[in-house]
């Protein structure tokens, strides 16, 4: 098996907040009823957190949930959990119409943290991220500048990040430049 | 900026997080159809100054489509709705005729 890296292996920023890289991890895409059982339990017993409602991620370290739409389920797991979670995934849903999919290779996940955290957001993301319209445990699939990407907050000042491995570059840039000391806005 | 909530995700999106999916409830015409049909459905469209409605794709977010009712003059929204109808539910009829009494738009008023 090849040594398998992520695209930006763990490379950080250190300004108003700290963007990082946050390094490899499993994710897999669930397509299907989201309210059916067999879906449900098999995802909440492969990520040992509660099933999430509609615009919500439940994720403890590196095993989550996240609501992508009303028929997709994005699960995450340790890197090397992935390919095993998977399998059990499709087992659960074989005789229900479904797609799983391993993609974690196709991704990138970032660490934006610190108290200015939702300031170096704003300025890219078209979401109202005020404390009160935007908190811990809620997901968000947008845009950031000219790429799709999703997020949520772990807790008040840290946020995660998800994009395409392909732009992951591209993202970190935009995050550093958002976050470079002097360009605070202070608008929170 | 237009703003529309997906009634999938139920977030506020601004337009630059959707595609614009253009007039909503085409009939769409197939083997069979009459020529002066099939030319309609292909090539008229409807371009008013007031209300209108659209399809529209949460193509940053969820990645569904929708339907929304709107003022092209105003940028006025009315209300979203599912993709899975064929003309726009009564509370937002009923909610386009409280404010804009005697309003039509193809078949419907
Ligand atoms: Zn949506």
């Amino acid at each position: 098996m090849s040594n398998a890296v992520s695209a930006l292996q763990g490379k950080a920023y250190d300004g108003l907040v700290r963007v990082e890289e946050a390094g490899l991890r499993g994710m897999i895409t669930v397509r299907g009823n989201l309210s059916n059982t067999k879906l449900k339990s098999a995802a909440t017993s492969l990520s040992a957190v509660d099933f999430p409602s509609t615009g919500e991620c439940n994720c403890v370290e590196e095993s989550g949930l996240a609501w992508m739409s009303p028929d997709e389920l994005l699960l995450m797991t340790p890197y090397d959990k992935a390919p095993a979670a998977a399998q059990r995934m499709s087992k659960a849903l074989e005789k229900q119409h479904h797609l799983v999919a391993e993609v974690s290779d196709a991704r990138a996940v970032f660490f934006i943290r610190g108290p200015q955290a939702r300031e170096v957001m704003s300025k890219l993301v078209p979401v109202d991220l005020s404390p009160g319209r935007f908190q811990p445990g809620q997901f968000r699939r947008t845009r950031m500048a000219q790429v799709p990407v999703a997020f949520w907050m772990r807790d008040e000042t840290t946020f995660e990040l998800i994009c395409f491995r392909s732009v992951a570059g591209y993202v970190f840039d935009l995050l550093c430049n958002a976050a470079k000391p002097g360009s605070e806005v202070g608008v929170f | 900026m237009l703003i529309l909530t997906c009634p999938y995700c139920g977030v506020e999106a601004d337009e630059t997080e959707l595609h614009a999916g253009g007039e909503a409830h085409i009939t769409r015409e197939t083997v069979g159809s009459s020529d002066e049909d099939f030319e309609d459905y292909l090539f008229q469209r409807q371009n008013p100054k007031g209300i209108h409605f659209e399809r529209w794709r949460h193509v940053y977010g969820c990645g569904k489509w929708f339907h929304a009712a709107r003022c092209t003059n105003t940028l006025e929204v009315f209300g979203t709705y599912s993709a899975q109808t064929t003309e726009p539910p009564k509370d937002i009829r009923d909610k386009i005729s409280g404010k804009r009494p005697g309003w039509s738009w193809g078949i419907f008023s």
